[in-house]
């Protein structure tokens, strides 16, 4: 079977649950800048690799690395450094 | 807080040789939006734990949480849903999840709404929506399947086409076409885009779901023909769908 690497894209509508349980309200809809071109993307349109051991959150624009999470057992490791800014509403 | 819910299967419904429909009991369901989905986990014998993400097939309307899953047959958790879940189960979730991919009827816009295989899941809660609440929002379907006996809701789009309250549906075959076929027979283009999109001045509000491949293709084609990529909203199943 050939696996190829757009198979393994998706978006950001596949990571709302996990993002709900570190920010624990919706956040597809919620808004992130780009901490490397600026650009502003809701979180459901931002590209997402799930085949990594954990998820890989990159710019819809310039491809550069916006997030990474890791979930293992009872714990987090959350990397938003490609992030400038996420608004998102608190209800 | 997003917590696991227990849900009984009450009806399964195969709605084509791979594709079945799990109808779901849900005690304390606290209603969604069309267009949501939820994470249903599964856990073997030993412990093991896996998630996936399936699209809510039922309208908000709809007193049952129907989801519809495609049975992968290299998929961990799909062949466990369709094929071995009997009547009367317990399915563990969460949801509903999803903020963006997501119609409120309030939003006047008319409808497009591009669908590839198991993509069209999410986008049939929209015009069961629709239906439910006697909306007349101009909604056209374009829905891109194998061939005829890969159509999910064939039957059912079929009847709410004929009530003829605003709703088309545009099907084409990618890879077998019955003979007398009349519809498209070819995967979804620009020529194909052209004929069944909304004209540009009417401002529609675009959703497509589909396998990551078409749902790039549709959304970049639909920006170089000058509709407003801020209306296009997209979702991507990918083989995590297993």
């Amino acid at each position: 079977m050939t696996v190829l690497q757009s198979d393994m894209k998706l978006d950001g509508n596949a990571i709302g649950g996990l993002l709900r349980e570190i920010f624990t309200v919706e956040m597809t809809n919620a808004e992130g800048t780009c901490a490397t071109c600026g650009r502003v993307h809701a979180v459901g349109e931002v590209v997402v690799y799930m085949n990594a051991p954990g998820v890989v959150v990159r710019c819809p624009s310039c491809g550069a690395v916006q997030m990474r999470i890791v979930k293992g057992r009872e714990r987090y490791w959350v990397d938003f450094s490609g992030v400038r800014c996420i608004e998102f509403s608190s209800e | 807080m997003l917590t696991w819910q227990l849900g009984e299967l009450a009806e399964l419904v195969q709605e084509t040789p791979k594709v079945a429909s799990l109808v779901l009991k849900m005690p304390d369901w606290p209603g969604h939006l069309a267009g949501q989905h939820v994470d249903v986990r599964v856990t073997a014998e030993d412990g093991y734990q896996t998630e996936r993400s399936y699209s809510i097939a039922s309208s908000p309307e709809d007193p049952r949480l129907a989801i519809t899953v495609e049975r992968l047959d290299d998929g961990e958790v799909s062949p466990y849903l369709v094929g071995e879940l009997r009547i009367g189960d317990k399915v563990e979730l969460r949801g509903p999840i999803g903020g963006w991919f997501v119609w409120r009827a309030a939003d006047e816009r008319p409808l497009l709404l591009v669908g590839g295989g198991s993509g069209v899941v999410p986008l049939m809660a929209m015009i069961r929506h629709r239906a439910a609440i006697k909306s007349t929002t101009p909604t056209r379907l374009l829905y891109s399947s194998r061939s005829q006996d890969d159509i999910i809701y064939r039957a059912e789009l079929d009847r709410l086409v004929s009530r003829a309250d605003g709703l088309t549906v545009a099907h084409t075959l990618t890879r077998m076409q019955p003979t007398g076929w009349k519809g498209y027979a070819r995967r979804i283009d620009r020529a194909m885009l052209g004929e069944v999109a909304w004209p540009k001045v009417q401002a529609p509000l675009i959703y497509v779901c589909g396998p990551t491949p078409l749902v790039e293709s549709v959304a970049s084609v639909l920006v170089e023909m000058g509709y407003d990529a801020g209306s296009i909203k997209t979702e991507r199943f990918g083989p995590t769908g297993g």
